[in-house]
C-alpha cells in the first residue's frame, strides 16, 4: 500500500473533527442530559415531599377535627352546668321572693289584727262604759273612772 | 454490493484493479488520494452537521427525534468510556463519539452499490474513484496515529517522562535482583517496543482489512452474471451491516482502552 501525504490529511481532518465535537457537540448534549437528569430527581423529590406533606396535612386535619369536637363537648357541659345554674339561682330567688311576700303579708296581718285589735277595745271600752252607764243609772264620771276604763282596755 | 460488468469491456483483472486504484494527483510521498479526502470530509461533515443540530437544539425538556438520536450515541459512547476510564478527561469521550459515527460512516459506504458513485463520477469525467475511505490505509492508519500520538502525550503527562521510561525498562520483568534486572532490561525494552507499536498498527490493520476484505468481496460479487449476483451479494451485504458496526465499535472500543491505559500507572 502507498502511504502518502493523504494521511495528513486525514489527520487533520480528524483532529478538526474533534476538536469541533468536543468544543460544540459533546458539552451541549451532556449538560442537557444531566439538567434533564436533575429536575426528573428534583420532580420526584417534589412529588415525594408533597406526598409527605399531604400526609402531615391529614394528620393536622385529623388532630383539629378532634380538637374541635371536644371543644364543642366541653361547650356543652358548660352550657348545661350553666343552665342548671341558672334554675338553681332563679329556683333560690323564687323561694326568697315567696318569702318575702309570705313575711310581708304576715306583717301586714299583724298590723291589721293589732289595729283591729286597737279599735275593738276602744269599741269595746265605749261599749263598757254605756253598758255600766246603764247598769247603774247615773252619769258616771267619766274623768273618775276613766283610769279605771283605761286599764281595763289594756287588759282586753 | 454488487452490479454488473456489462457493458465495462474490461476483463476480470481490469475491473477489479481499477476498482482498486484510488483518484490521485501528485508524485511519491505526495500523492493525495482525493477521492479518500472528499468522502472522509463529507462523511465527517455529515456526522459534525447531525450532531451539531441535534447539540444547537438541545433541551433539558422534551427531547425531539434528533436529539433523542443524539442522547442514545452520547450515551452509549459515554457508558464504554466510564466503563474503561476511571479519571477525567473531557477529550475521551468525544473523541470516541468522533471515531465511532465517522468509521462507521466510512464502513456504510461499503454498502452503496460498488459501480455506482464510480458511474457517476464517470460522467463528470472522474475515471477512478475508491469511496470507502476505510479500505484506505492512509485513513485508517491517520485515525491509528492519532490516537498512539494521545497515547504517548497522555503517557508522558500522567506518569511524567521518567515514568514512562520506567514502564519501557521494568516491565513486564522486574525483579529486585540487580544482575538479574540488568539482564531482563533489554528483553522489557523489546517488548514494551513490541507492544506500544503493535497499538496503532493493529488498530489501523483491522479496519483496513476487514473492510478492504469486504469491498473486494463484493467487487468479485460484481463479476458475476446479474441474475446471480444477488444470491451472495444479498448475505454479504446483511453480514457486513454487522461487521461495519462491528468495526466502528471495536477501533472505538480499543481507543478507549488504550488512553485509559495511558493514564493508569502499572507500578501500582
Amino acid at each position: 500500500m502507498n502511504i502518502n501525504v493523504t494521511l495528513l490529511g486525514q489527520m487533520i481532518t480528524f483532529s478538526l473533527l474533534v476538536y469541533f465535537t468536543m468544543k460544540k457537540v459533546w458539552p451541549p448534549i451532556m449538560q442537557a442530559m444531566q439538567e434533564r437528569q436533575k429536575r426528573i430527581a428534583d420532580g420526584l423529590a417534589a412529588a415525594e415531599r408533597g406526598a409527605h406533606e399531604q400526609e402531615l396535612a391529614a394528620e393536622r386535619a385529623a388532630l383539629t377535627i378532634s380538637e374541635a369536637k371536644q371543644q364543642a363537648a366541653e361547650v356543652i357541659n358548660q352550657a348545661q352546668k350553666r343552665a342548671g345554674e341558672i334554675i338553681e339561682e332563679a329556683k333560690a330567688q323564687a323561694r326568697e321572693e315567696g318569702q318575702r311576700q309570705l313575711s310581708a303579708a304576715q306583717a301586714e296581718i299583724g298590723q291589721e289584727t293589732t289595729r283591729a285589735r286597737e279599735q275593738l277595745r276602744g269599741e269595746v271600752s265605749a261599749l263598757a262604759l254605756a253598758g255600766a252607764e246603764k247598769v247603774l243609772g247615773r252619769e258616771i264620771d267619766a274623768k273618775a273612772h276613766g283610769e279605771l276604763l283605761k286599764s281595763l282596755a289594756a287588759e282586753l | 454490493m454488487a452490479t454488473g460488468t456489462e457493458g465495462t469491456g474490461a476483463s476480470p483483472t481490469e475491473y477489479i484493479v481499477h476498482h482498486l486504484t484510488n483518484l490521485t494527483s501528485g508524485e511519491g510521498f505526495f500523492t493525495v488520494h482525493w477521492d479518500t479526502m472528499f468522502f472522509s470530509l463529507a462523511l465527517g461533515l455529515v456526522f459534525y452537521m447531525i450532531f451539531r443540530r441535534a447539540a444547537a437544539a438541545a433541551t433539558a425538556g422534551v427531547p425531539g427525534n434528533l436529539q433523542n438520536f443524539a442522547e442514545i450515541m452520547v450515551e452509549f459512547v459515554d457508558t464504554q468510556v466510564k466503563d474503561c476510564f476511571h479519571g477525567r478527561n473531557e477529550l475521551i469521550a468525544p473523541l470516541a463519539l468522533t471515531i465511532f459515527c465517522w468509521v462507521f460512516l466510512w464502513n456504510l459506504m461499503d454498502l452503496v452499490p460498488v459501480d455506482l458513485l464510480p458511474m457517476v463520477a464517470s460522467w463528470f469525467g472522474i475515471h477512478y474513484l475508491r469511496v470507502v475511505p476505510s479500505t484506505d490505509l492512509n485513513s485508517t492508519l491517520a485515525l491509528s496515529l492519532s490516537v498512539f500520538g494521545l497515547i504517548i502525550f497522555y503517557s508522558i503527562k500522567v506518569k511524567g517522562p521518567a515514568g514512562y521510561a520506567k514502564e519501557f525498562l521494568f516491565h513486564p520483568f522486574k525483579t529486585d535482583n540487580l544482575l538479574a534486572q540488568a539482564l531482563l532490561v533489554p528483553v522489557n525494552l523489546i517488548l514494551a517496543f513490541v507492544e506500544t507499536i503493535a497499538k496503532p498498527i493493529s488498530l489501523a490493520l483491522r479496519l483496513f482489512g476487514n473492510l478492504y476484505a469486504g469491498e473486494l468481496i463484493f467487487i468479485l460479487i460484481a463479476l458475476l452474471p446479474w441474475w446471480l449476483q444477488f444470491t451472495l451479494g444479498w448475505p454479504w451485504a446483511v453480514f457486513h451491516i454487522l461487521v461495519i458496526t462491528l468495526q466502528a465499535f471495536i477501533f472505538m472500543v480499543l481507543t478507549i482502552v488504550y488512553l485509559s491505559m495511558a493514564h493508569e500507572d502499572l507500578d501500582h
